[in-house]
């Protein structure tokens, strides 16, 4: 098993600086200058710009420059948050999306397993078609539209919850629902055909054969296995979630990473992108291996080797 | 029992829900995260209301938008006028207590002239003697730049012409002060929330990214008797239902930033008791690219020009009151006349356009509108582009792009119409008419007159203030007259939205400036 990881983690090192290397190449490419602004900057003041951040240098220069940088830790500064570095900007906001992530991870998670077993245990039954209608809409409806209208109800009308803005545990509770019911919905279909398929297995009806009852059938030893596929659906899920979402962290004046990592990209922010995108990628390997091990403590049939 | 939970627990969510911070006494919503709080850096203007806060320069402006004597108490001009002697306030203290001394205003504004600092906004001090020279290397050695503190409370400035409108200059974010003390010890890591000294009616307490920008009466203020707020909250929201969920709740008591608020939900908002609108100096205006045919023929642009009818652009699209625009410069500048420009004539149009070679239209190569990626630029641009296909008879392509790609299309003229805006730094038509001289890098048509140029030029060396605007107007109207390079559309109203029952110290103004220190709560202090 550690040596599993151990072959993992090297195997991630060129994934890691493959993915750098197109973000740092690919922001580049793209037509605009990170300084250009409805009010034209004079040449000197660019050129002086320019030089300072070395994107005045061959592109090779300035790739060789950059990974000097973050060998040494360093992430460079944002170009348009002038005097704040890539660093502090993700330690600021990362905490923020990582924190409503978790939440709304955990929340899409047992929403999903709790809908498609119960809508697999009653397969073809109402119980089932109307769990998987409320699944589709959950899918269909995107978050621009559900978070408006969760406002509307929850906040503007009930007055239960505050409109927006971050700081006490009732700020949590409208992003997290909005930002969860997608993915929810999502691993709702997902467990129940994996349920459905473990349901019709020898070893359940061996269970049943033994005359235990259904709700130990299903709670013990069908959801075990059924889960699987949800747990290898977990680590990208983890890694999407985690990083904030544009649209519901700007609904929600949220302050997390999710606005920073999308923006950063049409401003020509060049460090602060490439910054996020290493965020983004470190997580989504180390939420894949996490999903990997999780899956082999679960199967034992699996053996990593 | 599961009832019971739930009960319990709304109970909390909603005890929770109405509270606002403790001891805030105002909550504004100033739009975007601010991109930085160091006034020789910023162009922005959600950047410029904080700094405003924080920082004051040898003049203020006030609620209504007129420059009052600040750090400066008086100020003497020569007789050709082209020398300012400023004489500052006795007992000025950075927030720190350092005393602030007329050498802390010569280095601050030798710190936005060094190229090394990055300022954007550095061309605002060139009216300063050899300031452009020294911002371009052409001289090295600052002493010959016009500015010199002459004892601790005198500042000499010396100007390259007579700029009747200096006094309003100097209130300008970028000609503010800042703590050099400071920036010493900290480097580029000043502006940060412990780091921070300045010299305003405020203090930064707290900036937390993305989400707010706390400030907090600054003790040491020259006149912080007169301010009447000791703690408010900037709040960054980028979104305008969520800037109005906002305040429609009384989580936020001020909404400044007009960019927010929903272009359809103007008309219904201005019936509402706390929308507040004011024309102020911005323009909305569209580009042609005189450097390719067709625009490269004053009578197409003319013809263009004549066959958009403005208004029904304001009724039907921004909705929020505006005048239509017929000079770049908008009204309200005391003393100038922007000059008639020309007037909705399809039959002149049309006519024009055949002299031009295009009869009907026949023959007129296909042409687009570049815009960027706005609620109003897109419904504007397909109004006109029927109206052009209905007055003229041409075919008329839209082009969006995203915001950086559509100013590098501006800047490469890679455009054949283009939607732009300008606001006006200071309360002057310079401020607007010198973006057209030739070759200046907000021209971006490609349009060069020796005239316009040569009156521009001869208004700026005037001391005499109405033979200046007289030359400007003439300059002005080689502009939206003669030769259209551009066609003004309508001019911007600034938006405030407020209870006016609860706050006072708002006013409208042509500046669109509302500075912090000067709004007061009604049900508590009153001026």
């Amino acid at each position: 098993m550690m040596r599993y990881i151990l072959r993992r983690l090297l195997v991630s090192i060129p994934v890691i600086f493959i993915v750098i290397s197109l973000a740092f190449l690919l922001i580049r490419l793209a037509p605009g200058s990170p300084f250009t602004a409805e009010r034209k900057l004079d040449p000197i003041a660019q050129a002086e710009l320019e030089k300072k951040y070395h994107l005045n240098d061959s592109l090779l220069k300035q790739y060789a420059h950059y990974w000097g940088d973050l060998l040494q830790g360093n992430l460079g500064e944002s170009l348009k948050y002038t005097n704040r570095t890539v660093k502090e900007i993700i330690g600021q906001t990362l905490p923020v999306s990582l924190s409503l992530g978790s939440i709304a991870l955990i929340l899409a998670m047992s929403l999903g397993t709790l809908i498609g077993s119960y809508a697999a245990v009653h397969q073809n039954h109402r119980e089932d078609r109307l769990a998987m209608m409320i699944a589709l809409v959950g899918i269909c409806l995107p978050s621009f539209v559900i978070a408006p209208l969760t406002v509307m109800v929850f906040a503007i009308w009930l007055h239960l919850l505050p409109v927006a803005g971050w700081g006490t545990l009732a700020h949590y509770v409208l992003p997290s629902i909005c930002l969860a019911i997608p993915y929810a919905a999502y691993c709702a279909r997902l467990m129940r055909s994996s349920m459905l398929d473990v349901l019709h297995q020898d070893f359940i009806r061996t269970a049943r054969a033994k005359g235990l009852s259904e709700q130990i059938v299903v709670l013990l030893h069908a959801l075990k296995v059924a889960v699987l596929p949800l747990v290898s659906y977990a680590g990208p899920l983890a890694a999407n979630i985690l990083t904030g979402s544009l649209v519901v962290e700007q609904i929600f004046k949220v302050p997390g990473l999710g606005p920073f990592f999308v923006n950063s990209v049409f401003n020509k922010d060049v460090f602060l992108a490439a910054g996020t995108v290493i965020v983004y990628s470190v997580l989504l390997i180390a939420f894949n291996l996490i999903a990997d091990i999780l899956y082999c403590l679960l199967d034992r049939r699996i053996k990593l080797r | 029992m599961v009832l019971r939970v739930l009960l319990i627990l709304s109970c909390l969510l909603l005890a929770s829900c109405s509270q606002r911070p403790k001891g805030v006494d105002l909550i504004f919503i100033n739009g975007d995260e601010p991109q930085s709080l160091d006034p020789g850096i910023i162009t922005g203007q959600i950047e410029m209301r904080l700094c405003n806060a924080l920082f004051e320069g040898l003049t203020a402006r006030d609620a209504h938008g007129v420059s009052r004597p600040a750090c400066a108490e008086s100020w003497d001009i020569s007789p050709d006028r082209k020398v300012y002697t400023f004489h500052l306030r006795s007992h000025l203290k950075w927030s720190d207590g350092i005393p602030l001394t007329a050498k802390d205003f010569e280095e601050s504004w030798r710190r936005v002239l060094e190229p090394a600092t990055g300022s954007k906004y550095s061309e605002i001090l060139f009216f300063v003697k050899n300031a452009e020279n020294y911002r371009t290397g052409k001289i090295k050695d600052f002493s010959q730049v016009g500015v010199k503190a002459l004892d601790e409370r005198t500042l000499r400035v010396e100007l390259e012409n007579p700029t009747p409108f200096f006094n309003d200059l100097v209130a300008f974010t970028t000609y503010s002060p800042v703590p050099m003390h400071v920036i010493q010890k900290y480097g580029e890591s000043w502006i940060k929330p412990g780091k921070m000294v300045s010299n305003g009616a405020y203090q930064l307490k707290a900036w937390r990214m993305s989400d707010r920008v706390e400030l907090e009466k600054n003790p040491y203020y020259w006149r912080k008797d007169t301010v009447h707020l000791n703690r408010i909250d900037a709040l960054a929201v980028s979104k305008g239902t969520t800037a109005f969920n906002l305040f429609a709740t009384g989580q936020a008591d001020l909404m400044l930033d007009k960019g927010l608020i929903p272009p359809m939900l103007v008309g219904e908002l201005s019936k509402r008791a706390d929308f507040h609108s004011n024309p102020f100096l911005a323009t909305y205006f569209y580009r042609f690219n005189v450097t390719r045919p067709p625009f490269h023929d004053p009578r197409v642009r003319k013809a263009f020009a004549m066959s958009i009818q403005k208004q029904t652009i304001i009724n039907k699209i921004t909705r929020g009151g505006e005048q239509y625009a017929n000079s770049i410069t908008p009204p309200g500048i005391e003393g100038y006349q922007p000059p008639q420009g020309v007037e909705y004539d399809p039959g002149q149009a049309r006519k024009l356009l055949s002299e031009a070679g295009y009869p009907d239209g026949k023959g007129f190569p296909r042409v687009t509108i570049l815009y960027n990626k706005s609620d109003l630029n897109e419904p504007i641009a397909t109004e006109i582009q029927a109206m052009w296909k209905k007055e003229l008879n041409v075919e008329v392509g839209l082009r969006l792009q995203e915001w950086g790609i559509y100013l590098q299309s501006l800047d490469d003229l890679d455009f054949d119409i283009a939607r732009s805006s300008w606001v006006g730094d200071y309360n002057d038509p310079n401020t607007f008419l010198d973006c057209f001289i030739a070759d200046r890098g907000n021209n971006r048509t490609g349009w060069k007159n020796a005239t316009y140029d040569q009156l521009m030029f001869t208004a700026n060396t005037q001391s005499d203030p109405a033979k200046r605007f007289t030359m400007m107007q003439e300059a002005e109207r080689i502009l939206v007259e003669k030769e259209v390079p551009i066609v003004p559309l309508y001019f911007y109203v600034g938006i405030v939205m407020y209870d006016d029952k609860k706050f006072g110290g708002i006013y409208p103004n042509v500046v669109d400036e509302h500075p912090l220190r000067e709004i007061y709560k009604k049900e508590t202090s009153k001026p």
